[in-house]
């Protein structure tokens, strides 16, 4: 792997084997930067590979690396550790544009004395593209990005969801290997997001570009996303798809930060066969979770995670092969289509309880009123 | 206050005489004095109050030797503005070396403000420091020192070393207004370049040399202007090259003529073409 040559040897040898290379891969990326005396790690050793057409996101919280590990990607920045593979190929050391990946900057970075179609055609002309050839991509993709007669605009005399889309179409009409787009929706308003959310999703799925998609909002990630990477403090957290990483966590962090996560601490009370395996929370209850951390023995203090649309609330025990744990309601908060019910258990956590407001059975639990916790043991995991 | 309110008389009735009604209210407002407007307005008369009397003597068809008291109008100075081939010469002398200033002082100062805005080097806060005291440390100083420079370095002063010590001055000038264009360029418009296929130079060639361009006019015009009327560097400096204003000094004692009016107007006339150029061609980048 570490071989000079290995760069220009692997993908043919993976073609040979009848595997197409992924279009990114990352072994081992790690980035610090020395500001002063001391290093901060903003990327601590990640390991991925995007396969050619996928829709993948990198998500986390502000500061996690994100943009760093993006910006080694693009090639503005060189890993200190690890390498870069684009299409199976190293890339470490070739600069930006020599690279096939583009990128859709968050603050756009529209040239500002060039009107929208010399923008577009900006990467084509370096590429010294023939001039007929460029003025029929250029108006091909700013058709597909609803743009045509704005062609002749300036930057400045267009709305940010229009600058928005005059960015992707610069880095679309260069049928890059990868698109990478560093929180593309940030700088627009709730509405216009969302509809941007979609168009952008139609857009990757007509022309079939690999994206990469840095966002530190969840719903974006997991509505448009193939992929997720979950990130946080320079690593990933969990790789998996939108539904896995909402379903099954892997970590309390993803638990937390994704979507609202119920964790319970406890204490893990047997460890045998398949399971469901029973978990103490304290003051007597006992739960069922379907699966333990690796490594986990009887006695191990572990954290119960479990969504709050995933538990059923009643007034009465409904028994059965459940878990059924009874509380005390401490809040309730209506929002239209279900109600948010913040329930505290006997040893004194809280769970956060989510009901829809179907028609034919409403709640009568207020404030103060005891209610009983059910949900299935499949839908509840420990988490170290 | 109250007297803006009240708007038309309250008694009129509503099938009065309606037309002149909101005539006389519209009117009532106007009578209050726009003091921006007037200020404006003196600052304007104080600065080419001189600029109106340097015009107007070069129309003045003076008794003697002396252009100072209006004695009638004549179109003669400008058919004769060539009169003294001393004074063409030295007007020569002072646009050619002002052109020359402003192209060095303007590359020069583009690339130190494209340093200083962009990278972080060692020395940086010692170039500013530099750049600044060469901006604030009196002419006088300043001639003084360059000339024992070239002294010392067996320099013959002359048309060049007026150059190099107007470059010198002027540098600065130009490095702090580009500087401070540099520094509110967003970075991502380079990488955008980069990240589109365009190597280094390209990028600077595309991108960076036209999103500073107003602002090198403007740092060379001022370079320009600098190196035309400087005075007091240029006697230390300039050996025995005469450019316009050591010459118009020199004749003060015999009676400056009138050409020096004419050719002072047409400059002035210049600087403004110039000016609105470059105001027209920064409307119409934006
Ligand atoms: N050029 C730099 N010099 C020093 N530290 C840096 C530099 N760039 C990033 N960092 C640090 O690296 C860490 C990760 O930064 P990064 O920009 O990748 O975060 P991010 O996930 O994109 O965050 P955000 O959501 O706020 O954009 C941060 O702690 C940041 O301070
Ligand atoms: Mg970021």
């Amino acid at each position: 792997m570490v071989t000079t040559n290995s760069s220009t040897e692997e993908p043919a040898e993976a073609t040979r084997r009848g595997e197409v290379a992924p279009a990114i891969g990352l072994e081992g990326v790690a980035k610090s930067y020395r500001s002063g005396s001391e290093t901060v790690r903003a990327v601590d050793g990640i390991d991925l590979e995007i396969a050619r057409g996928e829709f993948f996101s990198l998500l986390g919280p502000s500061g996690c690396g994100k943009t760093t590990t993006m910006r080694m990607i693009a090639g503005f920045e060189e890993p200190t550790e690890g390498v870069v593979r684009l299409s199976g190929r190293d890339v470490n050391g070739v600069p930006a544009n020599h690279r096939d990946v583009n990128m859709v900057f968050q603050s756009y970075a529209l040239f500002p004395h060039m009107n929208v179609a010399a923008n577009v055609a900006f990467g084509l002309r370096r590429r010294r593209v023939p001039k007929k050839e460029i003025k029929r991509r250029v108006d091909e993709i700013l058709d597909l990005v609803e743009l045509g007669p704005r062609a002749e605009h300036r930057p400045s005399q267009l709305s940010g969801g229009q600058q928005q889309r005059v960015a992707l179409a610069r880095a679309l009409v260069n049928e890059p290997g990868a698109l990478l787009l560093d929180e593309p929706l940030g700088a627009l308003d709730l509405k216009l997001r969302q509809s941007m959310q979609v168009e952008l999703k139609r857009i990757q799925r007509e022309v079939g570009i690999t994206f990469v998609y840095v966002t530190h909002d969840q719903g974006e990630a997991l509505t448009m996303s193939d992929r997720v990477a979950v990130m946080n403090g320079g690593l990933v957290e969990q790789l998996g798809t939108p539904a896995q990483i909402y379903e099954r966590p892997a970590t309390r962090f993803v638990a937390d930060f994704i979507g609202t996560g119920n964790l319970l601490p406890g204490r893990v009370e047997n460890t045998d066969g398949a399971g469901p395996y029973r978990v103490a929370l304290g003051s007597g209850t006992t739960a069922l979770v379907a699966s333990l951390p690796e490594g986990a023995g009887t006695g191990t203090e572990v954290h119960l995670t479990v969504r709050p649309e995933k538990i059923r609330i009643g007034v009465e025990d409904p028994g059965g092969e459940l878990t059924t744990i009874p509380g005390t309601v401490s809040e309730t908060v209506y929002m239209g289509a279900s109600t948010h019910y913040q329930v505290a258990l006997p040893g004194g956590a809280e769970v956060i309880v989510h009901r829809q407001n179907s028609s034919d059975a409403t709640l009568a639990a207020t404030r103060g009123d005891r209610v009983w916790l059910s949900w299935e043991p499949h839908h509840s995991y420990a988490l170290p | 206050m109250s007297a803006r309110l009240d708007v038309g008389p309250p008694t009129a009735p509503a099938n009065g005489p309606a037309p002149t009604t909101p005539g006389t209210a519209r009117t009532r407002p106007r009578r209050h004095v726009d003091w921006g407007r007037l200020y404006t307005w003196l600052v304007l008369a104080w600065l080419f109050t001189p600029i109106l009397f340097m015009a107007a003597f070069s129309f003045n068809d003076p008794a003697g030797k002396h252009n100072i008291t209006w004695q009638g109008f004549t179109l003669r100075w400008y058919g004769d503005i060539l009169a003294y081939p001393d004074l063409t010469q030295a007007m020569l002398n002072s646009v050619s070396i002002a052109l020359l200033t402003m192209v060095g002082a303007g590359t020069l100062g583009t690339l130190l403000g494209l340093a200083l805005g962009r990278f972080s080097f060692r020395g940086k806060q010692l170039t500013n420091l530099v750049m600044f005291s060469a901006i604030s440390a009196p002419e006088v100083v300043l001639g003084a020192a360059l000339l024992s420079t070239f002294l010392m370095a067996n320099v013959t002063t002359g048309y060049w070393t007026t150059v190099i010590a107007h470059v010198m001055f002027c540098v600065s000038f130009v490095a702090i207004t580009v500087r401070a264009r540099v520094i509110t360029l967003d970075p991502a418009l380079e990488e955008a370049a980069r990240d589109l296929g365009a190597g280094p130079f390209t990028t600077f060639r595309l991108i960076t040399l036209p999103m500073l361009f107003p602002a090198i006019m403007a740092g060379g015009l001022l370079a320009f202007a600098l190196s035309i009327d400087d005075y007091i560097i240029t006697t230390f400096v300039s050996g025995d090259v005469t450019t316009f204003p050591l010459w118009v000094w020199g004749s003060t004692r015999v009676g400056i003529p009138p050409q020096v009016n004419v050719m002072g107007t047409l400059l002035f006339a210049v600087g403004v073409a110039m000016a609105v150029v470059n105001i027209v061609m920064v409307r119409r980048r934006s």
